[in-house]
């Protein structure tokens, strides 16, 4: 990728490292990159408010964004929340805290899981499959085609995708937060010996509306993560099946990257703002 | 001859290093079928792809009946569009739509036609390219590759362009669909009167769709004459080409 050599060439032609233009070219390179992903998301967004709007094309990402992906996210967080469970429970005992179980486990899947979690399975589902497809798409002159056929691939590809991706992310995001909850009322019922309607009592009495706004601002912006990064590397995305490869791997990874990163910041500003 | 509804005036392109196109004259006139040959790698898909606008040059101009469009955006560019139709190399049909909806896909999502009168307009389009009804509501990936080309073909002109790219129209079919595009090409560039240019390397089709033809060899123009002259160019360069022959001034990239 890079038109830049890691070495410089003394007088001599000895080639000797350089790890200060390394550095800089690195950096350089980085900035570069997220400058180049700031606009495209700039266009496609910019493409998501105005018109013309495809809706057609929004309703049938919507199904495969978001009604598709209901397995996946049902089946992680169940897991998730029934793990959660199993582990306060462990650590609680040693302090004699056995009944925070329920509340800690709320907090911990309104907040923080069931947002990262939902965010993390549809990097992969999502983002790649976004990119593989935009790819595909690239390489086989069809982007070229809607151009020429005066459709713009941010209106009628990205901005749909986006769109999808920015409502359904909150809508999973509660269901997995339910569904979590279920997991760990579960095993605690089950396996930890809890009163069910105990359980549910604290879980009810304890978590706020602070907690599930938070998680659901997280959502709609691990959604806008998941949509770009999908369309951004699909778009750039070199021909051939390696090309189309590479790209779905690239969004995965840095769409994953991002939620995680992105999903400390605002836990942090949360904290700071006091929501 | 009329004036050129389309001239590249010195059209200079490059990729880093790779100097692609190094100053491409060529204009075509209303009613001209004019072909483009050149090897592999000799400039020819990035020629249309400037053409259209899909690229930007580094240098020259680009004039679209009359009008500057080098660096047209927004409306004027959209407007040329309009007037253009392109067959790509693959067919670059959508597959995630069906057969009908690709071939009205302009009508539908920028003229603003309604979709019961748009698959209509599709299903008469698809029948001048011999292809019946029943194809209408398959996907594209159910279709074979003269199938697939031939929906492309219809895509590319039911809106009755000015002016029409074929990228190596016949490219992977075998030599009797070959033929029948060639004739598909023919019948509706000339019921539309529209201006046509196509880049192949089959010199059956330059043979039969052409009126003109021209050579493009590292960059440049370096022939162009009626179809007639093909044979009788007086350039090494074409001679070597139309001949088919390994041994010359231009060396098989391999």
């Amino acid at each position: 990728m890079s038109e830049h050599s890691r070495t410089d060439r003394d007088d001599s032609g000895v080639s000797v490292p350089n790890p200060l233009r390394w550095i800089g070219v690195s950096a350089l390179g980085l900035f570069a990159e997220v400058g180049r992903v700031a606009r495209f998301s700039g266009g496609v967004i910019g493409a998501a408010l105005s018109p013309p709007w495809y809706p057609g094309e929004v309703f049938r990402q919507i199904g495969r964004i978001g009604f598709y992906s209901l397995p996946v996210v049902g089946l992680s967080s169940i897991f998730i929340g029934a793990a959660l469970a199993l582990n306060i429970y462990t650590g609680g005992s040693r302090y004699g805290a056995e009944q925070f179980v329920p509340n800690i486990v709320v907090l911990g899947i309104t907040r923080e899981l069931g947002a990262v979690i939902t965010g993390l399975m549809l990097a992969g589902r999502v983002s790649a499959g976004i990119s593989a497809e935009i790819g595909a798409m690239r390489v086989t002159e069809q982007i070229d085609a809607l151009k020429t056929l005066s459709a713009s691939p941010e209106r009628y590809l990205y901005a749909p995708r986006l769109i999808a991706a920015l409502v359904t992310l909150p809508i999973l995001v509660a269901l997995s937060d339910i569904i979590g909850v279920m997991g760990g009322w579960l095993v605690s019922v089950q396996a930890l010996g809890f009163d069910s309607t105990v359980y549910l009592r604290n879980t009810v009495d304890f978590v706020t509306w602070e907690d599930i706004t938070a998680g659901l601002i997280k959502a709609v912006v691990f959604g806008a993560v998941i949509a770009l990064m999908g369309c951004f590397h699909g778009d750039r995305s070199k021909a051939g099946a390696t090309g189309v490869g590479r790209a779905a791997t690239l969004s995965m990874v840095s769409a994953a990257v991002l939620v995680l990163a992105l999903n400390y910041v605002m836990s942090t500003l949360f904290t700071e703002i006091g929501l | 001859m009329s004036a050129p509804l389309l001239e590249l005036k010195d059209v200079i392109k490059s990729f880093g290093d790779n100097h692609v196109l190094r100053g491409v004259d060529i204009d075509v006139a209303r009613g001209c079928s004019l072909v483009v040959l050149g090897g592999s790698g000799s400039g020819k898909s990035v020629m249309l792809k400037t053409a259209l606008g899909l690229m930007t040059p580094d240098d020259g101009k680009i004039i679209f009946d009359g009008a500057d469009v080098t660096f047209a955006g927004g409306r004027e560019r959209e407007e040329m569009r309009a007037r253009i139709g392109m067959l790509f190399q693959s067919g670059a049909l959508f597959d995630s739509l069906m057969v009908w909806e690709n071939v009205a896909f302009r009508l539908i999502h920028s003229d603003g036609v309604k979709r019961a009168e748009a698959r209509e307009k599709a299903i008469e389009t698809l029948r001048k390219v011999h292809l019946g009804p029943s194809v209408a509501d398959l996907r594209p990936a159910e279709l074979s590759g003269g199938m697939q080309k031939r929906v492309a073909l219809a895509r590319a002109i039911i809106t009755r362009p000015d002016l029409v790219f074929f990228d190596e129209p016949t490219t992977g079919l075998d030599p009797i669909t070959a033929d029948a595009i060639n004739d598909l090409i023919l019948d509706q560039v000339k019921a539309l009167g529209a201006a046509a240019i196509s880049i192949t390397h089959d010199m059956a089709s330059a043979r039969k769709i052409a009126d003109e033809i021209a050579m493009l060899h590292q960059g440049r123009i370096i022939w162009r004459g009626p179809a007639s002259e093909i044979d009788r160019s007086g350039n090494d360069h074409v001679d070597q080409f139309v001949n088919g022959r390994a041994h010359g001034p231009i060396q098989p990239s391999l």
